[in-house]
């Protein structure tokens, strides 16, 4: 027993320099450069080395599963059904046309207009363009989680020692550093924009105030090593505009507030977030709004309408979507944020799924499992595109407004432009789009107005 | 894995579809209300486009999902339903209306109706035999119409 005394206290003494080094160096190579707002390029030697390591395994399975003679699982992200992009005329009056040689012109109905329904149903329920959006991407190649691979069987001894030595640093290495940074993080941007509320208005509360929320939204970054690469950062948001992007996850607002100084829109939560946000507003006036005064659309506009016109405040930042999209498309913005008038500042966010998938799930995974899968991936590593300032054209309404800036973000972040809207996640679709098919077929058979009238 | 019409009706471009009901019922054997993976399958094999190896083939055995006639009956159960394997003049008049919701009258369509029953029938009997169906199909491309090719 008296030997073991001597090794305690050796077990207690590494145990503590072993501590106190590693908070050394999280305050050196990580909070002082995110105070300053600089870098050391540790991330992106990281991120080099993992493509490397993914690049490897991927070979290695498709080289193991050839051996044995497994078939593979390849996700095709265009789809697995050969669709043709004709109107419901067209493809009706090629169906009669090889049918009768009755003229075209005249409308009428035939039996054989059925199969175009029945193979436009027929392939929806194969392959559609929605239901997809709503639910995490598939990878081609591998990436040392075996959440994202369907492949994952027993293929080699050093695949699986190299996914285990993954597990192992993910989870006992990066997993207690990125808690103990995001719990620094958020406990200074509490701390910080409390003290600063107390200054009086003024110039140097606004500075302090920026500063604050910037250092500790850096912090955030970090925290979750996230590597995101800015571009056209001359045309970053100016006061008096809405900052528009499209949604993937919270995790957005804090990639795109590393960057600039932006006031936030959003309902008040309760718990952890409402504190936060309680805080956040007595530096700076952000746009919070009761539960209750969310569904009262006008004054929703009306209180934007009034932070964008006070030259003073900060560019709103919103996300037209209204949920998180899994980041293959781009899907309906809502028209409010476009009423208002004031310029737009589109912004395009793409995240790489291959070191981490950024989508949160909202109906598979709380906000606390989410943040947790977040914190255990390797990296989050995205490209932000500030595009340039939109305004509406006098001669178009909200809607076209809001698909026009839609159709720039898709483009620049090479994501599909769809005309859905987002709350599909959760509700039917409306019927007047049916109706709308109904509509445009009646016509096939009786003509429109204009032709009964004529004969 | 089962599936139920509540999961048809969840995608929304389906949902849109003026006959989408009735291709969801489709999947559903009499009476049934779920469907296993087998049945799914079964249905969509209609689908599968036909190669000319497989015309040569199995002349003795059962005729392949895929067949020319077994896509039209596919078409022709659409239309059927009441599964008596004949299609009234109601019938045809209910479906005419899903396909055209609101904008056609009831006069007109019964006109419609009566139009392509007189053309099709044969036997007199005022009322769409499968023999009938086909025979007004008889010059239309099915093969191409009702198949779908993967990609890859």
């Amino acid at each position: 027993m008296f030997l073991l005394l001597p090794f305690d206290s050796l077990v207690v003494n590494l145990l503590g320099i072993s501590i106190t080094v590693l908070f050394t160096l999280l305050l050196v190579f990580i909070i002082v450069p995110a105070i300053f707002g600089v870098s050391f390029g540790i991330r992106k030697v990281y991120m080099k080395t993992l493509l490397k390591i993914f690049q490897w395994a991927t070979l290695r399975i498709e080289r193991g599963a050839k051996e044995k003679n497994h078939p593979l699982y390849k996700p095709y992200v265009n789809g697995i059904i050969a669709k043709e992009p004709t109107s419901l005329e067209e493809e009706i009056k090629e169906i009669r046309r090889s049918g009768s040689g009755k003229s075209l012109d005249t409308p009428e109905f035939e039996l054989s207009d059925i199969f175009y329904f029945c193979r436009k149903g027929i392939e929806t329920i194969m392959d559609d363009e929605v239901t997809k959006r709503f639910s995490a991407e598939e990878l081609e190649s591998w990436n040392l989680l075996s959440r994202t691979n369907y492949n994952f069987q027993y293929i080699s001894l050093r695949l699986t020692v190299l996914w285990g030595l993954g597990v192992l640093i993910r989870y006992c290495f990066l997993l207690p550093l990125r808690i103990a940074l995001a719990f620094t993080g958020i406990s200074l941007l509490v701390t910080g924009t409390t003290v600063v509320g107390y200054l009086p208005n003024g110039r140097c509360k606004d500075f302090l105030s920026k500063h604050v929320h910037l250092m500790c939204y850096r912090i955030c970054v970090r925290a979750l090593t996230a590597i995101i690469t800015y571009h056209d950062r001359e045309n970053r948001p100016r006061n008096g505009g809405i900052c528009v992007a499209n949604h993937t996850s919270p995790i957005d607002v804090i990639i795109l507030a590393s960057d600039g100084y932006y006031a936030m829109v959003g309902q008040i939560h309760g718990g952890l977030m409402g504190v936060i946000q309680r805080a956040m507003v007595k530096a700076c006036p952000h746009v919070w709004f009761e539960r209750s005064e969310v569904k009262d659309r006008h004054l929703v506009a009306r209180r934007l309408t009034e932070h964008v016109q006070d030259k003073s405040k900060l560019p709103i930042l919103i996300f037209p979507e209204g949920t998180c999209i899994n980041n293959t498309s781009v899907m309906m913005f809502k028209k409010g944020s476009f009423e208002i008038g004031a310029t737009v500042y589109p912004v395009a966010i793409k995240y790489d799924p291959q070191f981490g998938d950024a989508f949160w799930n909202s109906s598979k995974y709380g906000m606390v499992t989410y943040l947790l899968r977040m914190m255990t991936s390797w990296a989050i590593v995205c490209s932000v595109w500030y595009l340039p300032p939109m305004t509406r054209q006098p001669e178009e309404d909200a809607v076209q407004f809001a698909n026009r800036v839609k159709s720039a973000i898709a483009r620049q972040g090479g994501l599909v432009d769809l005309l859905w809207d987002g709350g599909l996640k959760r509700e039917k679709v409306k019927d007047a789009f049916k109706e709308e098919q109904q509509k445009l077929y009646s016509k096939m058979i009786v003509g429109s107005h204009e032709d009964r009238s004529r004969s | 894995g089962l599936h139920s019409r509540e999961d048809f009706q969840r995608i929304p471009e389906l949902a849109i579809n003026p006959l989408g009901d009735r291709i969801i019922n489709a999947f559903f054997p009499e009476g049934e209300d779920q469907v296993n993976f087998r049945g799914f399958m079964r249905t969509l094999a209609h689908f599968r486009p036909i190669e000319d190896n497989e015309k040569s083939k199995d002349q003795n055995g059962p005729e392949p999902l895929n067949s020319r006639s077994n896509k039209l009956h596919f078409a022709f159960r659409l239309y059927d339903l009441d599964k008596d394997d004949k299609i009234s003049r109601d019938e045809l008049l209910q479906v005419l209306r899903m396909m055209v919701g609101v904008n056609i009258s009831d006069e007109q369509l019964g006109s419609i109706a009566d139009r392509t029953i007189q053309e099709a029938d044969q036997d007199g009997d005022s009322a769409i035999s499968f023999a009938e169906f086909v025979k007004v199909l008889e010059k239309v491309d099915v093969e191409q119409k009702m198949s779908i090719r993967f990609l890859h």
